[in-house]
């Protein structure tokens, strides 16, 4: 066996195992980065169920896988988001088991306001097309709150403000649900604050409020950045209490201040909108007790005074009859006068006309009426009338004696003209004709005077002087012959 | 107008009828019997008023909370 064997090609290079170069990697790439600062933008996030956080950090050509431990999750001030540009802060480390490096993130920070202002207003879209921010949701703040719940910082100039601004308008019980206003925590906390106050009960040991107020001071964007976290809005938008929001300053508006039922600018403005002036309403009470007071009071002096007007202008009840008694004096007065001087005037008119009433007048009358009587008596005679009667009777015998006359004349007249006409009527008459030889002919009761006409009857009746005889006609048909006529269809005269 | 016990209302309700009372007194238009009703009604809604008014008193609380981060009980606050 040869001592000296042929080397083999890459002798002298180290030989590693497989751990032994991924510790070295590790080693390497933890001693040399240390602690780092990277920015980028997220890229996917993934979280498993034991809780650790998985999830990249790109740029335009490079990957960084970064993990965030189950118990580190809950330091990062800013949950890595999909799209969010960041800087994050870790250890670069490597994963032997799969040959990769990763850098193991402790913090989590918005790289640039520009870049949370984009986050913000994704978030701010996404719950006002959820509805989240629309006024028919707003409800309307109590008048006068008996126990206001605060979420804030137990310390600090906030509460103080609150209270403070409480107690000069209006001290109310007040409840302070302490929690951390900036840092991972606040969010969770603050969403967690809203949704206990909501969960007591009222007037129990701890009673629920009947308005609550979050608050917190100014600060940059990121410290104030926990209120615009969506647990953050979504739990003030579930709030069944009243809710006022007072985060930062008035230029600041957190996501918290669009689902607020009410937003305040500041805590003290918090403060304000929260309760009315007490002194103001003591004397509004008062003001209201006077005006119900003397209201009142009028009420019954008006009715006073229309009492008496109208008392005034009804009249006595004596002044009501004074006319009727009046009238009926002078009336009453004037009655046995009359009554006297109306049968003192009859009387005197029977007197004049009784004076003049004696026998003797009306016997004077009686004789004149006799008198006047015997003259017509005296004047009436028979022999008048008789004269008349021998006249009259007189003139019928003349006018008797005219009427025979004149009917005897008129019936000699008739008489003769009677027996001129008999004669003419011999003369005229056909009879008379027959006589002398001639015949009339007859067809029933018509006369028939030609041959031809005769030819056309079966029968005829001649009347003669003596009587009538009845004849049967023979030659009906005509004797005289007829011209022949044209032969059918033959050949017609030239002429 | 509603008839409720005047101890049964809030602040802000008792406020608003008291108004709506001391305006229709101030009418006048009110029958006398009627407006004796109501002006007794509106010193009763004062009344509340005024009670509620002196009742201010300011008491201030912080909650405390157990480990899981629900509450457990209150501890009063002072020097704020």
């Amino acid at each position: 066996m040869d001592l000296i064997d042929d080397p083999q090609p890459g002798q002298n290079t180290p030989e590693y195992t497989v751990s032994e170069i991924s510790g070295a990697v590790k080693r390497t790439l933890e001693g040399e980065f240390g602690r780092i600062r990277v920015r980028g933008e997220v890229g996917r996030v993934f979280r498993a169920g034991s809780g650790h956080l998985y999830y990249d950090v790109k740029d335009d050509r490079n990957v960084l896988a970064c993990t965030t431990w189950k118990g580190q999750v809950a330091q990062l001030s800013v949950k890595p988001e999909e799209g969010l540009e960041v800087i994050v802060t870790g250890r670069l480390t490597a994963f032997g088991a799969q040959s990769k490096y990763n850098l193991n993130v402790e913090e989590v920070t918005v790289a640039g306001q520009g870049a949370l202002m984009a986050l913000l207003e994704k978030r701010k879209k996404q719950l006002a097309a959820e509805g989240l921010f629309d006024a028919s949701r707003k409800k309307k703040l109590p008048f006068l709150p008996g126990i206001i719940g605060v979420v804030t910082s137990p310390q600090g100039a906030v509460i103080r403000d609150i209270l403070h601004r409480l107690r000069d308008r209006f001290p109310r019980k007040v409840l302070i649900w302490p929690v951390a206003v900036q840092g991972a925590n606040c969010a969770p906390e603050v969403a967690r604050a809203i949704a206990g106050f909501n969960r007591l009960t009222p007037g129990g040991a701890l009673p629920r409020p009947d308005l609550l107020i979050v608050a917190r001071g100014g600060g940059s964007v990121e410290d104030l950045w926990g209120f615009n976290e969506e647990i953050v809005a979504r739990a003030a938008a579930a709030s069944q209490i009243p809710l006022i929001s007072a985060v930062g300053h008035e230029t600041d508006t957190t996501l918290i201040d669009y689902v607020a039922d009410m937003r305040a600018p500041t805590p003290t403005a918090a403060a304000e909108l929260a309760v009315p002036v007490r002194m103001e309403l003591i004397a509004w009470a008062e003001a209201m007790g006077g005006r119900l007071s003397r209201a009142a009071a009028s009420g019954v002096r008006q009715r006073q005074q229309r009492l008496a007007d109208l008392s005034r202008a009804l009249p006595r009840k004596e002044s009501l009859l004074d006319t009727a008694r009046q009238r009926f004096d002078r009336t009453a007065d004037r009655l046995d006068g009359a009554l006297t001087a109306g049968v003192q005037r009859r009387r005197l008119h029977l007197s004049e006309v009784a004076g003049s009433l004696r026998p003797g007048l009306l016997n004077r009358m009686i004789a004149a009426h006799r008198n006047a009587f015997q003259a017509r008596a005296r004047a009436l005679r028979p022999a008048q009338l008789q004269t008349r009667l021998t006249a009259e009777r007189e003139a019928l015998t003349r006018l008797e004696r005219r009427l025979s006359i004149a009917a005897n004349a008129q019936q000699q007249r008739r008489a003769t003209a009677l027996a001129g006409a008999e004669r003419m009527l011999a003369t005229l008459g056909y009879q008379a004709t027959l006589e002398r030889g001639y015949a009339v002919v007859r067809s029933g009761t018509d006369l028939v005077t030609t041959r031809a006409e005769a030819s056309g009857h079966a029968a005829l009746e001649i009347e003669f002087a003596d009587g009538r005889l009845e004849v049967a006609t023979t030659g009906a048909r005509p004797t005289r012959k007829t011209k022949p006529e044209d032969p059918p269809g033959g050949q017609g005269s030239l002429f | 107008m509603s008839e409720r016990p005047v101890n049964e209302m809030s602040f802000e309700e008792a406020m608003k009828e008291l108004e709506s009372v001391v305006d229709a007194l101030e009418r006048g238009d009110v029958a006398l019997d009627a407006s004796i009703a109501l002006y007794e009604r509106g010193a009763l809604l004062k009344k509340r008023c005024e009670d509620e008014l002196k009742r201010a008193e300011e008491k201030v609380a912080a909650i405390t909370l157990g480990a899981d981060g629900a509450p457990t009980g209150l501890k009063p606050v002072e020097g704020l």
